[in-house]
């Protein structure tokens, strides 16, 4: 923990919490004032991370931004280029060939995969587990990896989609060698949730600690899993229709009580239905390009006009608003992160609570550093 | 070489062997006998060695880093603490989240200048002997996000660095090669005279200027005892 | 200033492109800009609202509020039973400079010999005043359907930068507005906590403002390319020959 500044108001002490905390996922901030052990102010600083993603991305091509986009949200890369290729297919009016939608389903659904379960390894860090879930999460993570690695040429960076298609075709192998490890992660969900999802101390720590309402949910823009755990039935792949999700056939799961329990249980189910996702895409995957030949990536020059182009990222809806003036680079490039919003609802979550709940409310949110400060 | 060396000690070419043989050119350490003389008796089953070394061979096979991530390279630092790369093989898997208990500091990450004063102080309230490794193009020289109005280009401005390890962000393996680098360093570091390691010169600085948020910029921008910018070569091949 | 609704209520779809984000897209949806229009000028005669249209290809057209009537319209869009925009997804701002507009005129002048007419082109010049812009981007979880548009628009850049905050009607704005004061510099009135959000507190500038200039630390550039290179280039040593 960094040093303290304690200032007593009466008996109250304030704590600075960040940016260097191994419960802050990063380089956040909490400026917590506590009642003893109670919280009775958090407010969350911001910044830390704050690398210019915008301001560069408005002075650069269209095609340069897409490696950034890479760095937003560091555990999703794919979901990233995607919402990005969306809004410029928006934007510039592109079309997307049929194979190429299937591989960005698969990819999402992947990178999915990825974000959950490392969310639920951080979680139980934040639990007090000391890593070792998280080393289960960490193993699956890197089967995944390697497939994005051996299709891509990077681990994390992706850098795999286009505007108007994606960049490399997967060779028949590496179907299998995806399909394969798809249909064996089941088992490795029921491993993980016969270790953590009944563990007593986990319900103790979890049931009722944080809950959300529904309204207030929709009023303070939380997205994702965390307002789905609130009951509120709102997914994009559902609502926009984006991609080709009209056509495969899975439920959204939904909690009821919006605390730190049920967002947990959101993030495993959402794990076993992008399985299913995923099983129906590797059986349909149609042949044919993987790029539309009207797609001009390098000078791309779409019209004057603005575009914001949204979809469902493991964290949230993840958008990104775009004005063209014509030229090579874009007027204005604009990411609405989901990090950042679903954190409106801190402070609420965490008052009469203690510091300790606070670090199991946060983990629960899900955060990445890249994606809050961009 | 001592056949305390673990096996795994990276690029152990004939021609490093002057810069991590602790005997260096003040002499050698184990009194006047010769590394081959050494590596005899040690086939004879007699082990000679010197504090310094085992002092050495110790402290490099124990670095506790600081639990300190910034950005994208900290997720594969984590990767290099799990189970596939697994850093306690290097006997680093301790991270600590104090700073107070630590030996390394993974910069790992865009460091911004927002973050920059942080991660002085955090640098100044690790005990000597410190180490630093600048993880991936960010904190080397600001890397992709280089012209961004609140990134640093590059830690070495504000902290002195050891280790530079290459890469958007660099592999887990490469992380481990730069820390089986540096565990050379340590292993090369002299306990006294004038060639003395540098956590024990007596003039030598431990802590560091943390800089002030400014109106428009870091005050200063960088440390000029620190930093000094050479000419820069392309303006040296423009001239030429 | 009211600027006509298209009258064809199927030209929006007409325009909308090959990969549809909406599915709900039907004759004239009751989120489309000129379908509020009427409704709000309706319920707010005093109110100026504008409608800003799109011409790319998403056609997403959206509407101009006048700052003193802003929350109002905006609670009134929140709270409407056909509407229930009761998600704010995004808010951000844009910093529009000043620019010089050139309009050209065709004008057929006679001949004074007697010829046929010569079409002159005739060119005026005029300066665009420079303006900040908010943009909130509107859905409804509740009846699933959006976007609306809003945008917001300050008098000038420099004095006249304040805004209404949306905050009280939609929270999610909270910090998007925070970030938007902090790197546009735009005032919004009534928000409950206007600090800056990324940048430290002693700052002074917008960063996100098209005439911010970085600060140049760019003195050692070893691979310097693009604008790094100019930049670079100011910390070349002087030397005699040296083509900048």
């Amino acid at each position: 923990m960094r040093a303290v500044h304690d200032e007593f108001h009466g008996d109250l002490l304030e704590v600075s919490m960040g940016p260097q905390h191994p419960s802050t996922h990063g380089v956040f901030r909490m400026v917590v004032t506590l009642d003893g052990e109670q919280i009775v102010k958090l407010k969350p600083v911001f910044g830390y991370l704050h690398r210019n993603h915008e301001k560069i991305a408005e002075s650069t091509s269209y095609l340069s931004s897409m490696p950034y986009t890479d760095r937003l949200d560091y555990l999703c890369s794919m979901s990233n280029n995607w919402a990005y290729a969306l809004a410029v297919e928006k934007l510039g009016g592109l079309t997307v060939p049929d194979r190429a939608q299937y591989l960005r389903v698969i990819m999402a659904e992947l990178t999915r995969l990825v974000n959950h379960s490392c969310l639920v390894g951080f979680l139980f860090n934040d639990l007090g587990t000391s890593f070792t879930p998280l080393l289960y999460a960490f193993r699956e993570r890197e089967k995944i990896l390697d497939l994005f690695e051996s299709l891509s040429g990077s681990r994390m960076m992706c850098n795999y989609q286009r505007f108007g298609g994606c960049r490399v075709d997967p060779p028949p192998a590496w179907l299998a060698a995806a399909s394969a490890l798809v249909d064996n992660f089941p088992r490795f969900l029921d491993e993980y949730e016969t270790m953590l999802t009944g563990n007593e101390i986990m319900l103790a720590r979890t049931q009722g600690i944080g809950p959300m309402g529904a309204a207030q949910a929709i009023n303070a823009g939380i997205t994702g899993p965390c307002l789905r755990a609130t009951g509120v039935d709102y997914d994009l792949r559902k609502v926009d229709a984006y991609g080709f999700y009209p056509r495969f056939n899975f439920r959204v799961p939904l909690g009821a009580h919006g605390d730190t329990y049920d967002r947990y249980m959101m993030r495993i189910l959402e794990m076993r239905e992008s399985v299913k996702i995923l099983q129906q895409a590797f059986r349909e995957l149609p042949a044919g390009p993987i790029m539309d030949p009207k797609a001009k990536l390098r000078g791309f020059r779409p019209k004057v006009g603005e575009a914001y182009g949204r979809l469902e990222g493991p964290k949230g809806e993840l958008g990104f608003y775009l004005i063209s003036d014509g030229s090579t680079n874009p007027w204005r490039y604009r990411v609405r992160p989901p990090s950042l919003i679903n954190l409106t609802l801190l402070e609420e979550l965490c008052l009469g609570r203690t510091i300790a709940d606070a670090v199991v409310i946060l983990g629960s949110i899900d955060i990445v550093l890249g994606e809050v400060d961009r | 070489m001592s056949n305390l060396t673990p096996p795994f000690s990276p690029g152990a070419s004939p021609q490093d062997e002057p810069r991590r043989s602790p005997a260096g050119e003040g002499g050698p350490a184990a009194g006047n006998i010769s590394d081959s003389e050494r590596e005899d008796l040690r086939q004879h089953g007699i082990l000679l060695t010197s504090l310094e070394e085992l002092y050495g061979w110790g402290r490099s096979n124990s670095i506790w880093p600081l639990q300190f991530g910034l950005a994208c390279c900290a997720i594969e630092m984590i990767a290099a603490a799990t189970a596939r790369f697994d850093i306690a093989r290097f006997g680093a898997e301790i991270f600590r989240p104090s700073p107070r208990q630590a030996d390394l500091m993974i910069v790992s990450g865009t460091v911004t200048k927002k973050m920059a004063p942080l991660v002085v102080r955090l640098w100044n309230q690790m005990p000597e002997p410190k180490y630093c490794i600048a993880m991936g193009a960010c904190a080397i020289s600001g890397g992709p996000f280089k012209q961004g109005y609140n990134v640093l280009k590059g830690i070495d401005r504000l902290i002195p660095v050891d280790i530079y390890i290459p890469g958007c962000p660099p592999r887990p393996e490469a992380l481990l090669h730069g820390l089986t680098e540096l565990q050379a360093k340590i292993r090369a570091e002299h306990v006294s005279g004038p060639q003395a390691a540098r956590h024990l010169q007596a003039d030598s600085a431990s802590e560091f200027p943390i800089p002030d948020y400014g109106a428009h910029d870091l005050e200063p921008p960088h440390n000029p005892d620190l930093f000094k910018p050479p000419a820069s070569p392309r303006a040296e091949g423009l001239k030429n | 200033m009211i600027v006509p609704a298209s009258p064809d209520p199927a030209k929006p779809d007409l325009s909308t492109p090959p990969v549809a984000e909406n599915s709900l897209a039907s004759a004239l949806p009751p989120f489309s800009p000129s379908a509020i229009l009427p409704r709000l000028l309706a319920r707010f005669p005093a109110a100026t609202i504008e409608l800003v249209p799109n011409p790319g290809p998403a056609a997403e057209h959206s509407l101009l509020l006048d700052a003193a009537h802003a929350r109002e319209i905006a609670t009134f869009l929140r709270d409407d039973d056909m509407l229930r925009l009761d998600y704010c997804s995004n808010a951000t701002g844009i910093d529009w400079p000043e620019k010089e507009i050139v309009d050209t005129v065709k004008k057929s002048v006679p001949d004074p010999a007697g010829g046929p007419d010569k079409v002159v082109e005739e060119k005026t010049k005029r300066i665009q005043p420079g303006y900040l812009e908010t943009v909130y981007h509107l859905y409804s979880m509740a009846r699933k359907h959006g976007p609306v548009i809003l945008r917001l628009r300050t008098e000038n850049r420099n004095d006249r930068i304040f805004l209404p905050s949306l905050t009280p009607v939609w929270k999610s704005c909270d910090f998007q507005e925070r970030e938007i004061f902090d790197l546009y510099g735009i005032v919004f009135l009534g928000h409950p906590d206007l600090r800056r959000l990324l940048m430290w507190d002693g700052f002074k500038d917008h960063p996100m403002r098209r005439d911010y200039v970085a600060p140049d630390d760019f003195e050692w550039e070893p691979t310097p390319h693009g604008s790094v290179l100019d930049r670079a280039k100011g910390h070349y040593p002087k030397t005699e020959g040296l083509n900048s």
